[in-house]
């Protein structure tokens, strides 16, 4: 049986122009928390988990205040829509899209994400 | 003895150094007359002019230097010769000089009596015993204070009026037990009528003062010893007092003019015309209290003493001015009660009505006097004089409305609440964008906006600081029950029931699972999802709540816990705007030893934070990155701190003065009352944020009353205070209880918080719930003073059961390795810290380097580096 050490060494990996970039193991996700990676470039991006599964990432910086805090909010469903909220001011972004729910003008970089 | 005779310049003789002398004074130097003239000042009290019309704050804390009016300097740049102590004892008119104590003679060309009055006494036998007194100044109050420490613990003052009122205030406050006799059949019978007079009642009798209205003072009962033992009243009975304050009104202090020869009136007062001279000598004048001014009234106020003032000096300076008479309306807080009369208050013209609204249970009472023809005449407001300003500025007009809307509560006859409906449509709602409620109200009925949100982007409400959006939402649901539209009173999207519902939910069903919560009692579209911003950390905050009592783990980080907090919770500190943490250890009491202090100092040195005393009596050091918060934290632990929780919403700090340990007034160890609360409710998850305060006497150094539970030392013990508070929509709190002891008052506060756990909404300070919850403060009062719910073992149960359970997060999470590793800003670069948080020098320590940004949208309060957006709502009571 070779199951569970697979599961527990699967990656989460980040797409980034023609590579894939590794972010931390799967393991380390808590579902409905996100966590911050650093690019190589210097971007940072926030990696969220949800309570099924599925995996987002999104920019960190938060586009209303400019501090890299995105990964450190609330997530939720809106409309059965994955979302986080800023920790700041509270403005939601869609996770799997970047589209902010509260201001139609604002949107950040959504990453494509996956697992190996 | 010295002579004087008059010089060349001319001379104006003032006698008396009260308020309206002090104006008068002001009013010459303003003409130019102190530089033409040479002004001679015979002041009889040990001190020059002071603010008699706050007296009373004596005894709340303010010196006598902050009660003066006068300022030396002002006296010496216009060469007025004050003569402190020494009053005038004869005035010769034929010769115009005065004669004071000392011997001193002064020559006039013009004299200004402003001598006052002198507190009416009545004639009973004993009225002069030791132990009795009168309340008109300085003096009379120090010697009150004196016998009232020394030798009193009962105190009794003759007269029920706006004085009366103020001395009873100032007794109770010295820790007696306080009974007031008013000959009338009401408190403050000049100011108002009959219901007035009951609304006032039953307010001043909830403080703890006795009333006893109808009752005459007979006699004075004294020991052997010539000292105060009782008094006899008019109804046969006997009241047991170790002193007496008379304070039964005021007479003019015509005396000196009598003497000389001056006109006073049948009942006293020197008659004076016009233009404040007096009708028998024209170079003499009389303003203030002592004149009968021309319309035959004797004026008791302020402020037509000030306008005799003002016509006094200009008169002299030979300028046309008059004083006609004058407005009596009047607006006061009397022990912190709001009073106002104004116009014909009395009713007293003929063929008037009266537009009457009463609420004995709330001390309210408010009454408009109305012409036949619809012109508002007077009226007499109790309890909530809010509309005072708006009513006197339409006395003598046919107001706009119908009279019985400007006096009835908002809403009234219709479940509505008090408060926003209660605005004009020309309100302003949100002050950062400047929308008015007439905005919100139109984007609703004609922008059919129906939900808060839209309303939100409509008019741009509540889009700033946010401050606002409480009385954003019970307007537009206002609106929206008004046009017909069912108004969901779920907590959010994800639930359809309140957080009161919620929490009986979690209790009843020892829920201790967010996600079961929301999959079983969510709304149909939400179960099985991720819930929301809003019911995550609601949940969180009940689970924390009742963890011990339903089999939670009381740690917030514990398993699904971790994912429901807000990121103050999760990082447990306090998020800034750039991304940096503050970092709060716990102070109980505000009290600190030398060696934690150095301990604090140390740490912000060596890891460069920002430090900040806070309004809570303790240290706030800011700048922190995630990374470094265990390491901080590792200090902290080592040193013997524990979290402060200023992170949570949970107690802040019990705030303390030093008390009877160090303060000549304190009368209870404030200190450690304060300790013991701080320690009992630490890390205690409410609704919000709980803020207290213990003073050691009723000087009230600790500001207990502006805290959602503050305690305020008496002679026997504790006062109880409940749903104070600061911030945007400041509430003074309102006494649960009073003379509690020790274990009393920790029980009383057990019951409270946990009642207010219980029943509150999310984020709803005490203060707001106290408003809301129908009932308000007497049906708070009912269940967990009398226990009329009988819920009262349970509500102790819980707290018990939290006090036993605590555990200091902070010291839990540094011993952890696993529960560590969340604090990294990068979860692939744990060593690397975050580059956008950066600093730059300010005033010897730094502040937030702030990145520029494309979206102009900042947190209203930005200029203010020491809070987040979070702190800046939480300041405000309506969330």
């Amino acid at each position: 049986m070779t199951l569970a050490p697979e599961t527990t060494d699967l990656k989460v990996q980040l797409r980034l122009d023609d590579s894939w970039f590794t972010v931390c193991d799967l393991s380390t996700l808590l579902p409905g928390r996100g966590v911050a990676a650093l690019l190589p470039d210097g971007r940072q991006v926030a990696v969220f988990r949800d309570r099924s599964g599925s995996l987002y990432a999104i920019d960190n910086r938060d586009p209303f205040t400019g501090a890299a805090v995105l990964s450190r909010g609330l997530t939720g469903t809106h409309r059965g829509r994955p979302f986080v909220a800023s920790p700041l001011l509270k403005q939601r972004f869609d996770l799997a899209g970047g589209r902010c729910l509260d201001d139609e003008s604002v949107r950040v970089t959504a990453y494509e994400i996956r697992t190996a | 003895m010295s002579t004087d005779t008059r010089t060349d310049t001319p001379t104006i003789v003032l006698v008396g150094h009260g308020m309206v002398g002090q104006r008068f004074l002001e009013a010459l130097a303003e003409r130019g007359l102190t530089a033409t003239h040479r002004v001679v000042v015979l002041c009889e009290e040990p001190r020059p002019a002071y603010d008699r019309v706050q007296l009373t704050s004596y005894f709340s804390g303010r010196t006598p230097e902050d009660l003066s009016l006068t300022d030396l300097a002002f006296v010496e740049d216009h060469g007025i010769e004050l003569h402190i102590g020494d009053p005038a004892e004869t005035i010769d008119r034929e010769a115009r000089k005065v004669t004071a104590r000392s011997g001193l003679v002064v020559g006039y060309d013009v004299l200004v009596l402003a001598t006052g009055s002198y507190p009416f006494v009545p004639p009973v036998p004993n009225k002069d015993a030791t132990g009795c007194f009168v309340y008109r100044t300085i003096e009379d109050l120090l010697a009150i204070e004196e016998y009232a420490k020394a030798r009193a613990t009962t105190g009794a003052v003759v007269g029920g009026g706006l004085l009366g009122l103020e001395a009873a205030g100032a007794l109770k406050g010295l820790g007696l037990d306080a009974h007031i006799v008013e000959f009338a059949p009401r408190l403050m019978p000049v100011q108002v009528d009959e219901g007035g007079g009951a609304a006032l009642l039953r307010t001043i009798e909830e403080m703890g003062l006795t009333v006893h209205t109808g009752v005459g003072t007979q006699e004075i009962v004294t020991d052997a010893s010539g000292a105060v033992t009782g008094m006899k009243l008019s109804d046969g009975s006997e009241l047991a007092t170790d002193m007496v304050v008379f304070s039964a009104g005021v007479r003019p202090r015509d005396q000196l003019a009598r003497d000389c020869g001056l006109t006073v009136g049948e009942r006293g007062g020197i008659t004076v015309d016009e233009q404040c001279r007096t009708v028998a000598d024209p170079r003499v004048f009389a303003i203030g209290e002592c004149a009968l001014a021309a319309d035959g009234r004797v004026y008791g106020l302020v402020a037509p003493g000030y306008e005799q003032a003002e016509t006094a000096a200009a008169t002299i300076a030979e300028d046309e001015a008059a004083f006609v008479g004058a407005d009596l309306s009047t607006k006061l807080k009397l022990l912190g009660v709001d009073v106002a009369s104004f116009g014909d208050a009395h009713g007293t013209a003929e063929d008037c009505l009266d537009v009457v609204y009463s609420d004995s249970r709330a001390g309210l009472y408010k009454k408009l006097v109305i012409g036949r023809d619809g012109t508002l005449l007077g009226g007499i407001l109790v309890g909530d004089a809010e509309a005072y300003g708006t009513l006197r500025a339409l006395t003598g007009s046919v107001p706009p409305i119908a009279p019985e809307s400007l006096v009835l509560p908002a809403g009234a006859g219709a479940p509505a609440q008090l408060g926003p409906s209660a605005l004009p449509d020309d309100a302003v709602i949100c002050s950062c964008h400047n929308v008015t409620k007439g905005t919100i109200r139109g984007a609703v009925t004609e922008h059919r906006c129906a939900t808060v949100p839209e309303v939100k982007k409509c008019t741009k409400a509540g889009t700033g600081c946010g401050s606002c959006v409480k009385v954003l939402t019970q307007l537009v649901n206002e609106e929206l029950e008004a046009s017909g539209v069912e108004v969901d009173k779920g907590l959010c999207g994800c639930f359809g029931q309140t957080r009161e519902e919620l929490y009986e939910i979690v209790l009843a069903l020892r829920l201790t699972s967010y996600q079961e919560l929301l999959d079983r009692y969510g709304r149909e579209e939400a179960r099985g999802g991720d819930g929301c911003e809003t019911c995550k950390p609601a949940v969180a905050s009940i689970i924390a709540s009742l963890a011990p009592a339903i089999g939670a783990d009381g740690y917030v980080l514990h398993g699904e816990q971790a994912a429901l907090q807000d990121t103050n919770d999760h990082f447990l500190a306090n998020l800034q705007k750039n991304g940096s943490y503050s970092v709060v250890p716990r102070i109980p009491g505000g009290e600190i030893a030398p060696e934690k202090l150095i301990v604090i100092g140390e740490i912000a040195r060596d890891f460069g934070l920002y430090t900040k005393i806070t309004g809570g009596q303790r240290i706030d050091m800011f700048g922190a990155r995630v990374e470094q918060l265990p390491l901080i934290w590792a200090r902290l632990v080592d040193a013997g701190f524990e979290s402060g929780h200023a992170y949570g919403k949970s107690l802040r700090t019990v705030k303390s003065c030093v008390g009877q340990t160090w303060c000549r007034y304190g009368v209870q160890d404030s200190v450690r009352m304060a300790i013991d609360l701080e320690l009992r409710y630490r890390g205690l998850r409410s609704p919000h944020k709980l803020k207290s305060a213990v003073s050691g006497c009723a000087r009230e150094c600790a500001e207990a009353q502006s805290k959602d539970f503050g305690v305020i030392a008496t002679a026997n013990g504790w006062n109880l205070y409940v749903g104070g508070n600061g911030g945007a929509t400041p509430r003074h709190a309102d006494l649960l209880a009073q003379d509690l002891s020790d274990a009393e008052l920790v029980r009383l506060i057990d019951r409270f918080l946990m009642f207010y756990i219980r029943t509150a909404d999310r984020l709803e300070r005490t203060s707001v719930w106290l408003e809301r919850i129908p009932g308000g403060l007497d049906h708070v009062r009912d269940v967990v003073v009398h226990d009329s719910l009988g819920i009262c073992d349970e509500l102790e149960a819980l707290m018990a059961a939290h006090v036993s359970h605590y555990r200091d997060e902070w010291a839990e999470t540094i011993n952890d390795p696993e529960k560590l590793a969340r604090f990294v800003s990068f979860v692939n670069a744990p060593d690397t810290p975050d580059p956008v948080v950066g600093f730059v020098p300010e005033r010897d320590q730094m502040k937030p380097d702030l990145p520029l940004l494309s979206i102009g949208m900042r947190p209203a309060g930005s200029t203010e580096t020491a809070e987040t957006l979070e702190d800046v709502l939480e300041g405000s009571a309506q969330r």
